[in-house]
């Protein structure tokens, strides 16, 4: 764990740079690493970003079947705003932990 | 008579009924459980059969051979689960009452969740070995099979035995290669995960295992849909990976079952307490095997484990005193890695796959995380202690807590 400033605010953050605490977060620290991902992050990115939020909040864990299925957008269009890294790039904007797939 | 009630007799249904059996007052408790099939299928097995190892007749027997006397034994579907009534209603039109109920009804393969699957190709040119019928056919399949792209395919998370797609690649590297035409035939594996496997130790080991092999891992694939007429797979971002044969684990869930009757998670999982197995929603309800939703391997080993714990708890419960064992999510694997060699693993919720011996500390004799003759062995010994000592609830020589002895920290 070590403490890093994003946005001008100091942050808890893991080796893979995820939030340690979600309820650090805030839009503008969102936005901050969004561009160290090169992502311009738009209205329809922080719908998807409230509701991974929500979830996590009620202990849920996520996948990107789940995120599909959510109403919120399809996973086609979810890997068009976060190329790449859909469920991983999007947990790491969203001031969530990393996304872990249990096998 | 109190009635206890177990849904679903493959692996640890059948493994618990007889475990309860003795150790339940037989003049107090009465024992039922109910599946819809009388053929057990030992699972493991069907790995073996695409490479003529094993036959179908080695893998199957009959449910009743591993039921003790004086239990009900009901063959039907199952309808639905009434929690707040305590019944179960099957569809042939029974209803079941209960005082205890466990839910052991696993977890099955469902193509029809991914678009082109169960399509033209079907068990001509695409298979899959987690049922007995994608595993006879691909024998058919391989045994004049000329050579070309075989992709082994991993669409979606969890599926029971995680190991078993890297067991499938390494057989088919060996298989090919006995037969003189390891050079016409191209292996890749390719997944959703981020390498062949999740946890990081292991990942890299069994990563460093396929290139060995010249199997090529292709991570971050998470499938859309297949292509019949091009005989190519799609990812959601659009990369196509052609294939002659393609393998698949087809999306994996619970029964709808569990879904009508509201105790399960998208997936038809059943929401369970990770460390005491009581269902979420009802305290007389525990659930083992592959049908709980908790995060660790769905496995035949893990229900082992996690069968001494429920045991533990449920006598518990059933005098009203408070649940005292917690799992701890102990799986350990056998890895099948081909040219009579194997590799285990060993892990829980907290600690991942560590190097070292099992179960002796220092002397094994099965090499964790190593690729050794022994560990074959341990593998084919395994069909053996299914039948004769797993199903039949008798304990084997290791502990359901995991041990840190024999183990390396990385
Ligand atoms: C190819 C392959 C290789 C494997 N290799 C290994 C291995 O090496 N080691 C290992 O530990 N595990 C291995 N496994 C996993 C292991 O087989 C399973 O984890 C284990 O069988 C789970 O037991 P279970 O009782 O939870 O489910 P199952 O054994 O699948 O039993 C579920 C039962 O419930 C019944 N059922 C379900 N729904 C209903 C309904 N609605 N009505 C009535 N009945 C119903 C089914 O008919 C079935 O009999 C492997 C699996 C596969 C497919």
């Amino acid at each position: 764990m070590e403490v890093k400033t994003i946005a001008g605010v100091q942050v808890n953050v893991s080796d893979d740079g995820y939030l340690e605490d979600m309820d650090q977060w805030n839009e503008d620290i969102a936005r901050e690493i969004a561009k160290e991902l090169n992502i311009e992050l738009t209205d329809k990115h922080f719908e998807v970003l409230n509701y991974l939020r929500q979830k996590t909040k009620e202990g849920e864990t996520l996948t990107i079947r789940k995120v599909g299925k959510s109403g919120v957008v399809d996973i086609k269009g979810l890997y068009k705003l976060f190329p790449k890294g859909p469920l991983k790039f999007s947990s790491k904007i969203a001031g969530i932990p990393k996304p872990t797939s249990c096998v | 008579m109190k009635k206890l009630v177990i849904l679903g007799a493959g692996t640890a249904g059948t493994m618990m009924l007889n475990k309860l059996y003795k150790e339940l007052d037989r003049d107090e408790w009465e024992l039922t459980i109910v599946d819809q099939y009388k053929t057990h299928y030992y699972q493991p097995g069907f790995l073996f059969i695409p490479f003529g190892i094993y036959k179908k007749q080695d893998v199957v027997k009959p449910k009743y051979d591993f039921f003790p006397a004086g239990v009900n034994v009901i063959f039907s579907p199952i309808d639905k689960i009434v929690g707040e009534e305590n019944k179960v209603l099957l569809e042939d039109g029974q209803v079941l009452n209960y005082d205890f109920l466990i839910i052991a009804t696993g977890t099955q393969t469902r193509p029809s969740e991914t678009e082109g699957l169960k399509d033209k190709l079907w068990y001509k040119d695409i298979f899959d070995f987690y049922t007995i019928e994608g595993a006879v056919a691909l024998h058919k399949k391989f045994k004049d099979w000329e050579g070309g792209n075989l992709v082994m395919c991993i669409p979606e998370l969890p599926y029971k035995c995680p190991v078993a797609p890297i067991e499938f690649v390494c057989l088919a590297e060996a298989y090919f290669a006995e037969r003189g035409m390891r050079d016409k035939v191209n292996i890749s594996y390719v997944t959703l995960m981020s390498g062949a496997f999740t946890k990081p130790v292991a990942s890299k080991v069994l990563g460093d295992l396929l290139e060995e092999k010249n199997i090529k891992v292709i991570p971050d694939f998470y499938l859309s849909h297949v292509d019949n007429d091009a005989k190519k797979i799609v990812s959601y971002d659009e990369h196509e990976i052609p294939f002659d044969i393609l393998t698949i684990v087809p999306v994996n869930m619970g029964s709808d079952m569990i879904e009508r009757s509201g105790l399960g998670d998208d997936m038809n999982y059943v929401k369970t307490d990770k460390f005491t197995l009581q269902s979420e929603q009802f305290e007389n309800i525990f659930v083992l095997g592959d049908a709980a939703n908790i995060p660790t391997s769905k496995a035949g080993s893990v229900a082992h484990f996690a069968a001494e714990i429920l045991m533990e708890n449920l006598l518990a419960a059933m005098e009203g005193r408070a649940l005292p064992a917690k799992f701890d999510g102990h799986a350990n694997c056998y890895i099948e890695t081909g040219h009579g060699k194997g590799a285990l693993i060993d892990f829980n919720y907290e600690t991942e796959p560590l190097p070292g011996t099992f179960p002796l500390p220092g002397i094994g004799p099965f090499g964790l995380l190593k690729n050794t003759k022994m560990n074959h062995y341990g593998k084919i010994l395994f069909r053996w202690i299914y039948w004769h000592i797993l199903l039949k609830g008798k304990e084997l020589p290791i502990e359901a807590d995991m041990t840190m002895a024999g183990k390396k920290r990385m």
